[in-house]
């Protein structure tokens, strides 16, 4: 047994038993197993990724010959009015659908977890939109955003919904933002259930004892030992929002005018716009943003023991 | 509206699961206002799927009216029967199985392999440091790479279906490696051990002794590689070249310009292309829910 712990992966090197310096030599099949992945991980992945940042210091236009122009497309995308805008977008809509995809979630998952019916088939419902494509759902809500919602807003006279949420560039997010959460809540939902099943149940017989009430309990148990939960879901979530593609595409295909184009639709427009470079360089400091995400998430979510 | 209810009855699941405090009166009583709550909050769910079904069955006079609530009088398929021809159903339905099934046979077998020649190495640096390398595509975000992987796949003949596949195991590597690893260092090496002194090979203890004790995350991760791939629009819409290659999701998109007005049959086309996934959601529910608690807390 204490040979098999002592080899465990994930030991640290203490525990990794006695170290000579001439271990056995490792099988040659482990190296089948692995390198060839690698291989082609490297080509379609690593190799993409670097080719991209490299022409962003360039004046390609997607193909043919081109010349290294320093940082030029950065400073003008710093000073680009169609960028910030997208940016803002992006942004904006990430921040106001993490929020509300956690409250919906935590909400729903308290609901979960309490002593109810039918509990195993309400969880299934849930989850449900998980599985479903994210452009053919866009499709289908665009049709109830554009025609059935209307004529709800006529038929019972509430003139706000009369008007198509698409076709309106100040509100046009919101459909967005519905169409996404509609999407995203499951996958919080079932963070937050394992969260709140593994708090254990004497917490609560305490707190029932001494008399707290219902809503104190949810408030002063639930919330503070879910917090690292809820940590993970926001960055996850914000993480996944910010690249927000299929759903605008099926939804609003970035408009009215260019209203709702989230960063990603930018970054594409390079394919066609003539500014492959420039959108390059987008790419890089919309990948920059990411690694920021990715630092903050490893920092907040390390040390919490519930988590590991 | 659901709050108020919801946080009456929380705690009350406690005592149940512990069972060790007396049972005392109110809260031990199942909750009949938060099961209805929850109900009339499945609506949500159900109120967009049930225009779309209801929606396909109808006749394009019946369904230009935009009233996606009342029932098809008559029921008519011939909203599928046209959706199948405009979007040669067969043949995207076909690209899309190729692509998945590719995705995840590739997936479930290049992760698990690597996984297994990681877990057991962990103390070797290469070995160590490839999971560190495959883990940080977590992080990168796929517009970054879209435009130079869109030249390359043009450039090796991979801007087809097969290219698409190719990619999309690649894109699962990251999360899948870590789930089969984790899972890995949970087994215990015993019998591992013992099947090699009988002189069984690497590859042997892989096949036979391995493989068979992953099989419930294989099924995970098998069950994420088939909702990444069946449901991707973006991969296939910016890889494939030919678009009669291309799979059900992006075939969808006709129907937002060309033929704006049959909406029955862009419906029906709909239901046809997200059917699969939620029969298949329907018979794995419960690897679903077990894969996003194990792939989120990690």
């Amino acid at each position: 047994m204490a040979s098999a712990t002592a080899t465990r992966p994930g030991s640290s090197d203490v525990t990794a038993g006695p170290r000579t310096d001439r271990r056995p030599p490792v099988p040659r099949t482990f190296y089948l197993f692995l390198v060839p992945t690698l291989v082609l991980f490297t080509l379609s992945i690593t190799l993409p990724a670097v080719m991209g940042i490299t022409l962003s210091f360039t004046d390609s236009v997607g193909f043919g010959e081109f010349q290294f122009t320093g940082l030029t497309n950065y400073v003008a995308l710093f000073q680009d009015p169609a960028i910030r805008s997208s940016y803002l977008f992006t942004i904006g809509f990430a921040l106001v659908t993490v929020l509300l995809v956690n409250v919906l979630a935590f909400l729903l998952a308290v609901g979960l977890t309490a002593r109810i019916r039918a509990k195993v088939a309400l969880r299934a419902v849930f989850v449900l939109p998980m599985v479903i494509s994210g452009i053919v759902i866009a499709y289908v809500f665009n049709f109830l955003f554009s025609n059935s919602i209307p004529q709800l807003g006529q038929a019972t006279g509430i003139t706000f919904l009369e008007q198509s949420l698409l076709a309106d560039p100040d509100l046009a997010w919101v459909t967005i933002v519905v169409v996404t959460a509609w999407q995203a809540v499951p996958s919080a939902l079932l963070i937050y259930i394992a969260g709140i099943l593994s708090i254990p149940g004497e917490v609560y017989e305490a707190a029932a004892m001494d008399g707290a009430s219902a809503r104190r309990r949810l408030v002063s148990i639930t919330l503070p030992l879910v917090a690292g939960y809820v940590v993970i879901n926001m960055v996850i979530g914000f993480k996944n929002f910010l690249n927000a593609y299929d759903i605008i595409v099926g939804l609003t295909n970035g408009g009215p005018g260019t209203a709702t184009r989230s960063v990603a639709m930018t970054i594409f427009t390079g394919f066609t716009g003539g500014d492959y470079a420039y959108q390059m360089a987008n790419a890089t400091i919309f990948f920059l943003i990411a690694v920021v995400l990715a630092v903050a998430q490893l920092r907040l979510t390390r040390g919490r023991s519930a988590l590991s | 509206m659901t709050a108020q209810t919801l946080t009456t009855t929380t705690p009350g699941q406690v005592p149940v699961r512990r069972g060790r405090l007396r049972r005392r009166g109110g809260e031990e009583r199942t909750s009949r206002g938060t099961t209805i709550a929850l109900v009339v909050c499945t609506l949500a769910v159900f109120a967009p799927l049930y225009a779309t079904l209801t929606m396909s069955f109808k006749t394009t006079a019946q369904s230009v009216d935009g009233q996606v609530f009342s029932l098809p009088s008559p029921i008519s398929i011939d909203g599928f029967v046209e959706a199948w021809r405009l979007t040669n159903f067969p043949r995207g339905f076909a690209i899309s199985v190729f692509v998945t099934v590719v995705t995840v046979v590739g997936t479930v077998v290049l992760a698990s392999l690597a996984a297994y020649a990681i877990a057991r190495n962990w103390d070797r640096g290469f070995f160590r440091w490839s999971f560190y390398y495959l883990l940080a595509a977590m992080f990168l975000p796929f517009p970054v790479l879209a435009l130079s992987q869109v030249k390359l796949t043009g450039m090796v003949g991979l801007a087809n279906p097969g290219g698409v596949a190719l990619l999309h195991v690649m894109f699962q590597l990251s999360f899948s490696v870590l789930l089969f690893t984790a899972f890995i260092r949970g087994l215990p090496e015993e019998l591992e051990e013992s099947a090699r002194l009988d002189g069984a090979t690497t590859w042997t203890v892989f096949r036979y002794v391995v493989f068979p004790m992953m099989a419930p995350m294989s099924a995970t991760v098998a069950i994420f590689a088939f909702l990444a791939s069946w449901n991707d629009f973006m991969m296939p819409s910016l890889i494939t070249a030919d678009s009669t290659l291309q799979t059900l999701p992006v075939l969808q998109s006709v129907f937002q310009s060309q033929f704006s007005s049959s909406y029955n049959v862009a419906f029906a086309s709909y239901l046809m292309a997200m059917a699969p996934a939620i029969i298949v959601y329907l018979f794995t529910q419960r690897w679903v829910m077990a894969g996003v608690t194990q792939g989120a807390i990690k």
